[in-house]
């Protein structure tokens, strides 16, 4: 059974929405009752988040890539909720979701484009890995400092409204973004103004280093939203039929103007927080097995496997398929150069002022750094 | 022409870039029945009525945050900070989401909007009601900052801004919201960003100034002529991106640079607008620039009109240049 509060009071009135019994059936209550055919593609882009995440921190590890932010654990979190957004509805990111700006239609290429900083990268190489920016598949541009997307996405969904266009927006967040003035204001923001917008926190029991107890003395950080006069729900965030089942909940009741739902998925970061990060100083390995046996991958897998939907075959076959797409993607990726030195100061602006010219001037004219890294 | 204050000319603007551009919207703290501290939005809500000038709960960094988002969807809103010494708590969302938004995107996600605050004191408001923050944005590639002086800008400056692509902090000098009248058009105009205006012209000190100080810098320029000294003042109206060309045009006419604001002197922009000019006139001055500011303490309430660089501050400044 999950861990179900966060500080200790033992309450039963705490209820976390499971619909993926321990037995591999579904639980009718909340069954969102997909297609055999659905749950085989949500399934499939869980592993292949898996394994592309397994292959970055790879290429980190090599030197071939600065840095990446992982999502091992929070598939199911992270992909049933995408997976549960419409095509006008907006999905803006928090920085661990390049799974779901895959399944929303990013090309790997042009993911692994950012992840290198190269001339092709979208955002020209201005922004670390883990940073790209889809506009036309409706997903955000990704920023670091934790939070700021949150009252972001009230006012586009604000907007959104206000120009009577059916669509709702989904943010995501950590449990330690509950602790930011922008979670304040964005759940206030959108209690007042009714704004369709759906608060999808990933609990993910760490902010780096820091536990999510220590992010709150509330028993959940769902029971927050009633704060602000929305709902807010808990769900077994490695069950992905139960997390697409609240979202699309949440995006009905957005999109029916009954406004925002704050989402607690409890789930586990089973990484450290980055490549930069070494969780083995402050986690013990220990805390880690409950959770290897609630792996979202192998739950999805397990109800496939015994309704003959999947089997050894496919693991074998996905595996080779995300690996040779992978390979590709990574040796044009790699062979491109860097982006156009010139290209630095295009976009701070609309048309670059007098003061920018002269500096791209200078710059173009005057000695090269030693190296690029 | 009707005769209007920066107040009515403000409200003039909005008003008219609303009936012109539905997705221009009003948000922030008592913008709405009041219609704004100042009035500066009288009307409007009764006019466009409670989607588009709307009051929101008590937070400058919900209201950016806010703002930010609806300018992504492709809104134009123009959020209003009561007093910009309140705009601290969206600093974040101004310096690392509106100003970066663009850049960081490559060009997929633009935030303009234009961002209204009251600047300056003399009006017995305290730390708290007073500040002059334009250096804390000028220094942050990405934003505008803009701000007016007379009735006639500021409405031509607004509607440029508010048409701008690129995100604006528009100051406007509470001091002289009132005090400066003049004849404003009616309907739609641009006065263009990035160009200053000479609001009087000399041959022997430049001296640069910007809303509410320009008047100081007026009458001090009036008293020096009296002695003989002839100030050609300099109205900077768009502070970033500066209108360099017209800056270094008249100081190497005159050799001799005044640099006047209310914000601290430290880190402020008359440090800038001194070191630009040295960097391309160096060879042209005949004295040393100086800068007339506030003093580097906090905005003081019982002493304020002690702290600020007024006229009688900026008269020996200039006769000082003058005569090196």
């Amino acid at each position: 059974m999950l861990k179900t509060s966060l500080n200790g009071a033992e309450n039963h009135d705490l209820d976390v929405v499971q619909v993926l019994r321990e037995d591999g059936t579904l639980d009718p209550e909340h069954d969102p009752k997909l297609s055999d055919e659905n749950v085989v593609y949500i399934h499939r882009h869980m592993v292949s988040t898996r394994l592309l995440d397994e292959r970055l921190v790879a290429l980190q590890r090599q030197g071939r890539i600065g840095f990446h932010v992982g999502s091992v654990g929070e598939e199911a979190a992270i992909l049933g909720s995408t997976f549960a957004m419409g095509e006008l509805d907006w999905l803006l990111p928090c920085y661990r979701e390049f799974g779901g700006a895959l399944m929303r239609g990013l090309s790997l290429q042009r993911f692994l484009d950012n992840m290198f900083g190269n001339r092709n990268d979208t955002v020209h190489g201005r922004q670390m890995p883990d940073h790209y920016t889809c506009r036309e598949k409706r997903w955000g541009s990704i920023s670091s400092p934790v939070g700021t997307q949150i009252t972001q996405a009230v006012g586009l969904a604000w907007a959104a409204k206000l120009s009577k266009e059916r669509s709702s927006v989904l943010v995501y967040f950590g449990d330690g973004a509950t602790s930011s003035c922008e979670f304040h204001s964005g759940l206030n923001f959108a209690g007042v103004f009714k704004t369709p917008t759906i608060f999808f926190c990933r609990n993910n029991g760490w902010a780096i280093s820091v536990p999510a107890d220590r992010q709150t003395a509330s028993r959940t950080f769902a029971e927050k939203a009633s704060g602000y006069g929305i709902p807010g729900v808990r769900v077994d965030g490695n069950d992905v039929f139960a997390v697409v089942a609240v979202t699309q909940k949440a995006r009905e009741r957005a999109l029916n103007g009954q406004g925002a739902t704050l989402i607690e998925a409890l789930t586990y970061r089973m990484g450290g927080h980055s490549t930069s990060d070494d969780p083995n100083r402050y986690r013990p390995m220990a805390d880690l097995e409950p959770w290897q046996k609630r792996d979202p991958i192998e739950r999805s897998r397990e109800y496939l496997v015994k309704k003959g939907l999947w089997g050894d075959a496919d693991d074998a076959a996905l595996v080779l398929e995300v690996e040779t797409q992978f390979r590709e993607a990574v040796r044009i990726a790699e062979d491109t150069p860097p982006p156009d030195l010139a290209s630095m100061f295009d976009d701070v602006y609309a048309k670059p002022p007098w003061h920018l010219e002269e500096q791209r001037a200078q710059l173009l004219g005057g000695p090269r750094a030693p190296s690029q890294h | 022409m009707p005769l209007m204050n920066m107040v009515q000319a403000i409200n003039d603007a909005l008003r008219v870039a609303m009936r012109k551009d539905e997705r221009v919207v009003i948000l922030g703290e008592d913008v709405g029945k009041v219609g704004g501290v100042f009035r500066v939005t009288a009307g409007l809500f009764d006019e466009f009525g409670e989607d588009r000038v709307i009051d929101t709960p008590l937070s400058e960094g919900g209201i950016i945050g806010a703002a930010v988002g609806m300018a992504l969807y492709g809104m134009v809103p123009i959020p209003e900070i009561q007093f910009s010494d309140f705009i601290w708590p969206a600093y974040d969302q101004i310096v690392n989401e509106l100003a970066k938004y663009r850049y960081r995107s490559g060009g997929e996600y633009t935030a303009g909007m234009v961002i209204r605050t009251p600047v300056g004191g003399g009006i017995r408001g305290g730390h708290y009601h007073s500040q002059h923050p334009e250096a804390h944005f000028i220094h942050v590639p990405g934003i505008k900052v803009v701000i007016p002086s007379n009735a006639y800008d500021a409405k031509g400056l607004l509607l440029a801004a508010i048409e701008d692509p690129d995100p604006v902090l528009f100051l406007e000098p509470k001091r002289v919201y009132r005090a400066a009248k003049g004849e404003v058009p009616e309907g739609h105009y641009k006065v263009p960003l990035e160009s200053a205006a000479i609001a009087r012209d000399g041959s022997d000190v430049t001296v640069l100034a910007y809303g509410a100080m320009l008047y100081e810098a007026l009458d001090a320029a009036t008293k020096a002529a009296e002695q003989g000294v002839e100030c050609e003042v300099i109205d900077l109206r768009t502070l970033w991106p500066v209108d360099i060309q017209t800056i270094l045009a008249s100081v190497k006419k005159t050799g001799r640079l005044v640099v006047v604001h209310e914000a601290a002197k430290t880190g402020g922009f008359g440090g800038e607008l001194v070191t630009l000019v040295c960097e391309r006139a160096f060879y042209h001055l005949q004295a040393p620039p100086i800068r007339v500011t506030g003093f580097d303490t906090p905005f003081p309430y019982t002493l304020e009109m002690e702290y600020m660089p007024l006229s009688h501050r900026i008269l020996p400044a200039v006769l000082e240049s003058a005569r090196a």
